[in-house]
């Protein structure tokens, strides 16, 4: 017991300290994280390339804009998009130093999150159903790939941010935990910024 | 029930070959005899505490070393079975299926299992200590990024007896890879084996980018960083723009085995061109990747060896990043012949032959950094001047020879190629990182290597280089393609190649010649107790050999470029060195067992996926999952080193002085 003081005491110092041979530890993970942002654009950016390369190579088949039902992929955008203003009012509770908020607003955001998934699988079964599948041509492998790989990203980021609310419940607002916000905050929002692109360039440009 | 074991044995394991039985044999023996060393000197508690979870950047370096080497002499067997199979015409001593296997698997193991986890070895050996610092920015993700290369290497190679290799090529071009034309699971283990060691690489790209830019000594300026810290930080750069495409693309392929999508299949509107842009927008970037921290190797070990700053610091680190930003608008040299037209291939001939600028550059800024030096011959300067220097430049000429892309229709996939990549990969990479080996060797063990064995090994090398790849050239042009098992004695073709099967046996002599220096000196070389025997120039050799695990007692402050060299000369003029101040506790990042169990999981997952076992794969995954979790869960993770103790360590080390 006596050693996990110990920690917390030296992570405080870790987070707060800046001279030299103690690095900023918490500012040098969010530096790292927006890196990985940076490699998880270009993943996103190759799939999106895929997808334009092969739009009009449906093999004679369905195309998308014969089988998208915007309705429900309009209600997905919306809720996404809420999401990530939930995900913003979390961070904004945090630097209240208000944990009962940040927690909420959290359980909010991965609640709306599981809604996105849940539409979305909604939208691929109902795919399938009517027979589109991964292998129906080049076009469905592109949209089920580049969709589902965001929506995998979401996914996980649910998962995580779960973890994050539990610690959030058991460490309480430390500098560790405040860096962990404010990367799932990162993460969320930027899965928000390439659903604006997925909309766009999947959804919208194929039924307009 | 007995013959359904014998018929899924039959499957599962590789048969048939005489060669693949000796293996067989040999891995299990290989094993017993580690497992009964380990049991026998009770050394398997020691081998966890102080390897398997180690985050200790220089124990990292050391393991991705000697993988490595491993990796080289599995490739190296590779090239001489090739050569031998290649020595006389209608050879039969490969089947052209099993040839089919040893060029795939060469190619990978040279590029991703060899070239790669040297480099980042030499990454881990060499940057902190460079840049004044103690770790790398993410201790954790270093180990883990080792395991993830190490369990993706294990995946590729157990192909070799398990279920069968990779035959498609290194790059593995659908329709070939696809299902239609390769059903086997041999592409499968291509697919992870890439995959799990690819996630590794990219991030040993973020941490070493953090790491540089933020973690350097107080003073360093990033104009007073060492060129070989400037090398990293240009191949990181690379690597984690170039890396997602190679994640992507991969994928897209398994996708397309496993689940019958059409990215790049004939049927259903795939487009195969595809795949061949996408893995080049990786794959040429990946060259450059494995090069630029060579040429950071040769500035040091040029300007260490002439006594002298390097020549054209500045034009240097131009040179490096021009290089690894238009080292990704270069891919499409590759497939000149595909017919995107002559606008387009304008456009990648003119860009690969910018290439050459920046490249000439730095030659010229070797060249003048010896001018007027008091230049010695120890063997990484051999190394570079006597092998490398030359070596790259024929090879960079002959690059430009096929950037020119009408004359491309007549060397594409012909030996004249081969001869090209292998001479700016060897000439280029492989020297370099030999030469770094070498020079960073005493800094990392604490005693140098045997120069005379390192000599006769350089010039077994050097000679049988030329021997091996010159004749490759010629027989390029006389029409010999790549990738082609047997010829017939009216080709005229088959004096060339015999010629270069010896080169590459006496390349292979080199090799062994290089183990046996690395072992001689184990056994015989004295202790160094200087910490700097090269009388170097960085940060790197102001602290004892082998560097104490916090690698500086006192964070150093840097004043000028090539700090070291200018303290040690106002030490020689007399001027007292400032007064130290008072050491302070040490925070370390804690040993951790998850990278290693994580990336085990991983490998299950793979292995699982490339049989199709969903009972294995999904297990693995959740495995996976589960060690995140814990990792986000453990707030245990650093712990401080007393003022006592590093007192204690300095005064053994020094104590030797």
């Amino acid at each position: 017991m006596a050693n996990n003081n110990n920690h917390a005491a030296a992570h405080a110092h870790a987070g707060n300290h800046g001279h030299d041979g103690h690095h900023d530890l918490e500012s040098l993970r969010l530096m790292g994280f927006w890196i990985f942002l940076i490699t998880d654009c270009i993943l996103f950016g190759t799939l999106f390339a895929t997808f334009a390369v092969l739009r009009e190579n449906t093999a004679a088949g369905p195309t998308g804009s014969e089988m998208f039902e915007m309705a429900g992929i309009i209600a997905e955008t919306f809720i996404l998009l809420t999401s990530s203003f939930t995900s913003g009012l979390a961070l904004l509770s945090m630097n209240r130093g208000d944990k009962k908020g940040l927690i909420g607003w959290l359980a909010v955001t991965a609640a709306l999150g599981a809604c996105f998934i849940g539409l979305e699988l909604n939208e691929f079964v109902h795919l399938v159903h009517e027979g589109v599948t991964i292998s129906t041509s080049a076009y469905w492998s592109a949209f089920y790939t580049l969709v589902s790989t965001h929506g995998i990203h979401v996914t996980i980021g649910l998962f995580w941010m779960i973890a994050i609310m539990i610690q959030l419940g058991r460490h309480g607002i430390t500098p560790v935990t405040r860096r962990k916000v404010n990367v799932i905050g990162l993460y969320w929002h930027f899965l928000d910024v390439v659903w604006i692109f997925v909309f766009t360039v999947v959804y919208m440009l194929e039924v307009m | 029930m007995w013959q359904n074991i014998k018929d899924f044995a039959a499957d599962f394991f590789v048969t048939g070959d005489p060669l693949i039985y000796g293996a067989d044999v040999a891995i299990v023996l290989t094993m017993a005899a580690i497992v009964f060393v380990l049991t026998y000197f009770k050394k398997w508690k020691w081998l966890w505490t102080e390897w398997l979870t180690t985050v200790d950047h220089k124990r990292i370096g050391i393991m991705y070393v000697i993988a490595a080497l491993l990796m080289l002499f599995r490739g190296g067997v590779d090239a001489l079975l090739m050569r031998t199979q290649l020595a006389f015409p209608n050879n039969e001593f490969l089947s052209p299926e099993h040839y089919n296997e040893i060029f795939t698997t060469h190619g990978v193991i040279m590029i991703l299992f060899m070239a790669m986890p040297l480099m980042f070895g030499l990454f881990n050996l060499v940057v902190p200590l460079q840049i004044g610092a103690r770790d790398v920015a993410f201790p954790f993700l270093n180990a883990l990024s080792f395991w993830l290369f190490f369990w993706g290497a294990m995946l590729f190679n157990i192909s070799f007896v398990i279920g069968g290799s990779p035959n498609s090529g290194w790059l593995a071009y659908p329709p070939l890879s696809g299902t239609m034309f390769n059903p086997g699971v041999g592409q499968d283990f291509y697919i992870w084996g890439i995959q799990i060691s690819g996630i590794g690489s990219l991030m040993t790209g973020i941490n070493f980018i953090v790491t540089i830019l933020k973690m350097r000594a107080p003073g360093m300026k990033l104009m007073k960083m060492p060129m070989f810290t400037w090398s990293v930080l240009g191949s990181s750069l690379a690597i984690i723009l170039a890396f997602p495409i190679l994640t992507v693309t991969i994928a897209l392929l398994f996708v397309d085995r496993y689940f019958g999508a059409h990215f790049f299949t004939l049927d259903g509107g795939g487009n195969p061109m595809m795949y061949i842009n996408l893995i080049w927008m990786w794959g040429h970037p990946e060259v450059y990747i494995v090069i630029l921290p060579a040429f950071g190797i040769y500035s040091e070990v040029v300007a260490t060896f002439s006594r002298k700053k390097l020549f054209g610091y500045k034009s240097m680190v131009f040179a490096i990043m021009a290089i690894s930003v238009v080292s990704f608008i270069t891919w499409a040299h590759h497939f000149f012949t595909m017919g995107s037209g002559g606008d387009v291939n304008a456009f990648f001939a003119i860009s690969t032959m910018i290439i050459a600028i920046p490249t000439g550059v730095k030659v010229f800024n070797w060249i003048f950094t010896m001018y007027k030096g008091k230049v010695s011959f120890e063997t990484p300067m051999l190394w570079t001047v006597l092998g490398f220097i030359p070596c790259f430049v024929v090879g960079g000429m002959t690059g430009v020879m096929l950037s020119v892309a009408p004359a491309d229709f007549q060397f594409h996939n012909s030996y004249f190629l081969i001869a090209h990549f292998h001479q700016t990969l060897i000439g280029g990479v492989v020297f370099g990182y030999i030469a770094g080996l070498i020079y960073w060797w005493p800094k990392v063990f604490g005693f140098k290597l045997n120069e005379r064995l390192g000599k006769w090994s350089f010039w077994f090398w050097n000679i049988g280089f030329y021997v091996c790849f010159m004749p490759q050239y010629v027989v390029g042009l006389m029409g010999m393609t790549r990738r082609l098992s047997t010829y017939g004695w009216d080709t005229g073709w088959w004096e060339l190649n015999f010629v270069s099967t010896i080169g590459a046996f006496l390349m292979g002599a080199g090799f062994l010649l290089q183990v046996w220096q690395i072992l001689h000196s184990i056994k015989f070389m004295e202790r160094d107790t200087t910490g700097d025997p090269w009388n170097g120039r960085t940060l790197e050799w102001s602290i004892p050999s082998p560097a104490p695990v916090y690698n500086f007692a006192r964070i150093p402050h840097v004043e000028e470029m090539d700090d070291w060299w200018e303290q040690k000369k106002r030490r020689e003029n007399g001027v007292a060195p400032k007064p130290l101040p008072p050491l302070e506790p040490i925070h370390m990042p804690k040993n951790s067992g998850i990278p290693f169990i994580k990336s085990f999981c991983w490998f299950v997952a793979g292995f699982g996926l490339v049989f199709d076992w969903l009972w294995m794969a999904i297990p693995g995954f959740i495995g996976v999952a589960v060690c995140m979790l814990a990792h986000s869960f453990n707030y245990d993770t650093d712990y401080y080193i007393p003022v006592e103790e590093i007192e204690r360590t300095e005064a053994a080390a020094r104590g030797a002085v």
